[in-house]
């Protein structure tokens, strides 16, 4: 993989946690493809084939609807992310489409103060580099290193 | 009955009135160890199709005890307590695996799958040097055994051998709603759980708390999921501690949310993706949502045709993990599967219907904390426990705290 297409994953990674790290979940469906996949599950899950998500998203539109219930519809205390993430391992594909692999960790900060370690884990991307709204993202799946999470989990990973 | 938790009196009021110390009183914590878990009452401990072959084991708990659940050579299902008869320690570390027998990590000794314990390391020792004497009796204080019933492949267990039988525990109602749900052999489809920062009773108290849902939870409500105008009602089992709330599916209209100005009713507002919430009536009858609980912690949901039983296990006075495991059926087809898939997006720690029930008992928790000789009060729907055809009641949640009582001594 060159660097051109390695400098273009980071870019695409930076500005997506950026954007949910910014509140600005309106941005947050537009780095998707409009057929995408997004599904948060946990590494258990994946390791014994069940395929069973805590977030399980099989179109844009899916997104947006999320992001209005989360604005107008659900009830939860006031809180932002903070992402931290590592260089993406990526793998070339086929059709413009490369797979990265990036890990994360996210720490949560209630409007109380209390900042914890939320989650850890992984993204298993498949991004399209090519096209005239590229790069987006065609599948997310967020693995998270553990089956627990604190109270609720309301904003996207 | 002997008075627990010296000092503390119920409210002359009765179920009614719930006192705030209920929540936070760490010998209390203690004392419901011992009489509700360790207690008269059926715990469930896992789906039977967790364990799918022979010679597999699953860890769980009653309560804080760890539990081991077996199905063994002969494909008969035993729990036990997940603890060494030596020196206590757990005897399954992992979670879930295959084996033949047990085998303490500590010091190798070994137990059936049954929990019998059938060899000591060392036990005659080595060279005629060590070992324990020959008047020993190793299996002095060996790992608790449950008595198991399973129902429809919900495994249940107590520890107490004098508990009434399964079904007349659960009273024929609440059979019935199971056998209802459970039509089929499981499939699993994923698991999760959430860390409650709360006492586990006020998640119970939620779940049977059918006044709350359109209240609290109002993506349910704008669309229509879950209206209090819908039909529906509550069936409460004589004993009181055991619950069915349903609704069907249909809404029959009105418009007290709007009149009433409340918040959950918000006009206009459609997904543009609304296939979260279609849903085929897979058992014919029209109930969209059925919520069925079983004291003192069993949860047995259908959400349309999102399917899940739920679990706690009592961390500590004020930490609850709720477990979560999501099922279909094996004749499900793929249309089924990913419907189920999608609908899961309703419960759980990020579901649209059930992301504030991990919030709300510790919004209590936090709130009782300074009041413990406070009184909350629970009169909505009347003061009785009867099954009623509306769902604007408490009348579970005085259910709950009437079994509680007898079971707790108060």
């Amino acid at each position: 993989v060159d660097v051109a297409t390695t400098f273009k994953v980071q870019e695409l990674q930076a500005r997506y946690i950026q954007a949910l790290d910014d509140d600005r979940l309106e941005d947050w469906p537009n780095f998707f493809t409009d057929t995408c996949r997004y599904i948060v599950t946990t590494a258990d899950n994946l390791a014994q084939g069940m395929p069973l998500g805590m977030i399980y998203a099989t179109s844009r539109a899916m997104l947006r609807d999320r992001v209005r219930s989360l604005r107008d519809a659900n009830v939860y205390e006031a809180q932002r992310y903070r992402h931290m993430i590592a260089p993406p391992v990526i793998a070339p594909g086929e059709g413009g489409v490369v797979r990265a692999q990036t890990s994360f960790m996210v720490v949560r900060i209630m409007h109380t103060g209390e900042t914890m370690m939320f989650v850890t884990g992984r993204y298993d991307d498949r991004i399209v580099l090519e096209g005239p709204d590229a790069p987006r993202f065609v599948e997310k799946t967020v693995v998270l290193d553990s089956r627990v999470i604190d109270t609720l989990l309301a904003i996207p990973i | 009955v002997t008075m627990v938790s010296p000092g503390r009196q119920w409210p002359a009021e009765g179920v009614t009135r719930v006192p705030y110390w209920v929540y936070s009183d760490r010998d209390l914590f203690d004392d419901e160890q011992e009489r509700v878990f360790r207690g008269p009452t059926w715990n469930f401990l896992c789906l039977d199709a967790e364990l799918p072959k022979p010679n597999t084991y699953r860890t769980s708990a009653i309560g804080a005890m760890p539990v081991v659940v077996t199905r063994d050579n002969d494909g008969k299902l035993n729990a036990f307590e997940n603890r060494c008869a030596h020196r206590g320690s757990l005897l399954c570390i992992n979670e879930r695996g295959e084996a033949r027998d047990i085998v303490c990590v500590y010091h190798n000794w070994s137990y059936d799958l049954a929990g019998n314990l059938t060899a000591v390391a060392f036990r005659k020792g080595m060279g005629g040097k060590g070992g324990m004497p020959a008047d020993a009796r190793p299996d002095e204080n060996p790992p608790r055994k449950l008595k198991v019933e399973t129902l429809c492949g919900l495994v249940f267990g107590t520890l107490d051998p004098n508990a009434p039988p399964l079904e007349a525990y659960l009273g024929p109602e609440i059979v019935k709603g199971i056998r209802r749900v459970m039509r089929a052999p499981v499939r699993v489809l994923g698991s999760y759980s959430q860390m409650l920062q709360s006492n586990w009773k006020l998640y119970m108290e939620n779940v049977k708390d059918s006044y709350h849902a359109s209240l609290l939870h109002t993506f349910f409500t704008t669309f229509r999921l879950n209206r209090l105008t819908q039909k529906g009602g509550l069936v409460i089992s004589e004993s009181g501690g055991n619950h069915i709330s349903y609704s069907l599916a249909a809404d029959t209209g009105g418009k007290e949310y709007e009149q009433a100005g409340m918040r959950a009713a918000q006009e206009g507002f459609g997904l543009e993706a609304p296939q979260v919430l279609n849903h085929v009536d897979e058992y014919g009858d029209g109930v969209g949502l059925q919520i069925l609980s079983v004291f003192p912690t069993f949860v047995l949901q259908q959400t349309r045709n999102s399917l899940a039983v739920r679990r706690l296990v009592t961390h500590g006075l004020e930490k609850t993990e709720l477990v979560w495991t999501i099922f279909g059926f094996t004749d499900d087809d793929e249309a089924m599967t990913e419907r189920r898939l999608q609908q899961a997006n309703l419960i759980g720690p990020a579901g649209y219907i059930s992301m504030e029930d991990g919030a709300a008992p510790g919004f209590v928790q936090r709130g009782v904390n300074t009041a413990a000789d406070i009184l909350s009060v629970v009169e909505m729907g009347g003061r009785g426990i009867k099954s009623d055809d509306t769902r604007v009641t408490e009348a579970s949640v005085r259910g709950f705290w009437t079994f509680y009582r007898s079971q707790m001594g108060f």
